[in-house]
């Protein structure tokens, strides 16, 4: 759902950890239907981005702003109203370790619609085949690689079609097919459901096939921003670097 | 100085405890289900313990009470030091090494693997969700648990005292229940009530500070049965005080 108001604004967001600042006065506009990519060297706030983004860790100064409403002062239950919009897959899945496969995929739409069990299972079947695993549906987590894992925990970040989706290193760690296949997901999510599409990786290829802009992280600053063809051309050796370079994940 | 700044911070964290167990929306499902793993799968441990207990203290009261010609009132004594003390206390801290173990492990494992982080990341409450709900199953289960470890111990004694004696079922528990009254039964079974709280309390707060990995998981575990054990012996001393100052023997 497109709106006016840009999906995501960080205004001047800092934040520490004990004396180590992780976020440096970040700014960033993303509007609504657009894919941006979170490069950077490891440790250097990509995370923490996406964190203060859902909410998950407030900034010390600055402010976050989902379709326009600023979430950092908002209670617990006024963000998880803001976060129903907002979809995260997490850069080791983090799926609910008690539960099936399935009923993971299945656990937003329990707690945040009114389906019947069956629609449920079946919506929940339809997002585990999308991501390839439609026939895992009863299994647990703890029989999955760690890419099927990856895979599970971004069909949960699916089950309530979100407006907004926050992925944490999509790709790392699986085989270039299936990284290629998950790109290709969240090509079609943006195209055809205009999602808007905030991804952390250091894989380059994936960035350059995800994304209309870039944004370029260190020490906690953005040092460079813009189209992978411009920061192709950066002046910064170190974005150069970083662009030139195949970075599988 | 830092063990102040824990104690004040676990008393803020059993004092939102309360205030959020009141405020709806309630939790029942998730309520229900830990009443079963953290009470229902608790019922063999506290049985076969509290047979094993009455069988013990029946033969430690029938050694005193024979001393004196008065092994008539061995029923109505095993009734009386199960009901009002050694019921209660074994069951609570039977029960603070099982589910303060469990809770500490669970929420701890949780911790560290950002399963919590994905629970607020899909718009759930995580303290409603897995902190108020086990402090309730607790609550609730503690006093039920202690009733069953009551009555097991007092079979267990009539077992003991069957095979030397060979008193009937019927004329031992006569003898036993018409032993025990109101203020002895009650207040004992009820001040379980707290014993629950502050095991649950106590676990939940230690395994969703967790830290440090895998081995901060075992950490939590471990310090939540020396804790909330210290406590409620603690707390165990305080409210039969306050037993003694509504009913004074």
């Amino acid at each position: 759902m497109a709106t006016d108001r840009p999906a995501v604004e960080l205004r001047a967001v800092s934040k520490s950890f004990g004396t180590r600042k992780v976020l440096d006065d970040v700014s960033l506009t993303i509007e609504a239907g657009r894919s941006i990519c979170i490069l950077g060297r490891s440790g250097t706030g990509k995370s923490v981005s996406l964190k203060t983004i859902i909410g998950l860790i407030r900034p010390d100064t600055g402010g976050v702003l989902i379709e326009g409403e600023d979430i950092t002062g908002l209670s617990s239950r006024e963000l998880s109203r803001v976060r129903k919009r907002i979809g995260f897959l997490f850069q080791y899945a983090a799926l609910f370790d008690s539960i099936s496969v399935g009923e993971n995929v299945a656990f937003p739409l329990r707690r945040h619609s009114d389906l019947a069990n069956d629609e449920i299972r079946s919506r929940a079947s339809h997002l585990l085949t999308q991501v390839g695993l439609g026939r895992e549906y009863d299994k647990m987590p703890s029989d999955l690689s760690g890419g099927m894992k990856k895979r599970a925990g971004l069909a949960r970040a699916l089950a309530l079609q979100p407006p907004i989706l926050l992925a944490d290193e999509p790709s790392a760690g699986l085989d270039p097919v299936t990284a290629g296949e998950i790109d290709a997901l969240l090509v079609t999510l943006k195209q055809q459901s205009s999602t808007t599409l905030i991804v952390v990786t250091h894989n380059i290829p994936s960035a350059r096939t995800i994304a209309d802009e870039l944004v370029f992280l260190h020490e906690g600053r953005i040092i460079a921003q813009g189209a992978p063809a411009a920061l192709d051309r950066s002046d910064i050796p170190l974005v150069r670097q970083f662009m030139t370079s195949e970075g599988a994940g | 100085m830092h063990l102040l700044v824990v104690v004040g911070e676990a008393a803020r964290f059993a004092g939102r405890v309360i205030v959020e167990s009141v405020r709806p929306p309630y939790e029942f499902r998730e309520t229900l289900r830990q009443l079963f793993e953290l009470g229902c799968r608790s019922v063999p441990l506290i049985a076969a313990s509290g047979f094993a207990v009455g069988i013990v203290l029946s033969m430690h009261t029938r050694a005193s009470l024979a001393r004196f010609g008065a092994e008539a009132l061995i029923p109505a004594g095993l009734a009386i030091a199960l009901v009002r003390e050694t019921g209660p206390l074994t069951a609570g801290l039977l029960l603070s090494g099982r589910i303060g173990a469990g809770i500490g492990a669970e929420l701890g494992a949780m911790k560290v693997t950002e399963q919590i982080d994905a629970l607020e990341a899909t718009a759930v409450d995580s303290f409603r969700y897995l902190v108020v709900t086990r402090v309730i199953a607790c609550v609730i289960a503690l006093p039920l648990l202690t009733s069953l470890m009551n009555f097991t111990g007092m079979f267990g004694g009539y077992v003991a005292e069957t095979s030397i004696t060979g008193t009937p079922f019927q004329a031992y528990f006569r003898q036993a229940f018409t032993a025990i009254e109101f203020s002895d039964l009650i207040p004992a079974t009820l001040k379980t009530m707290v014993f629950g709280f502050i095991i649950a309390s106590v676990a939940s707060y230690l395994g969703i500070n967790t830290n440090s990995g895998t081995e901060g998981v075992g950490r939590a575990s471990t310090q939540s049965v020396v804790a909330s054990s210290i406590l409620l012996i603690a707390a165990n001393v305080l409210l039969v005080r306050i037993i003694f100052f509504f009913y004074p023997v």
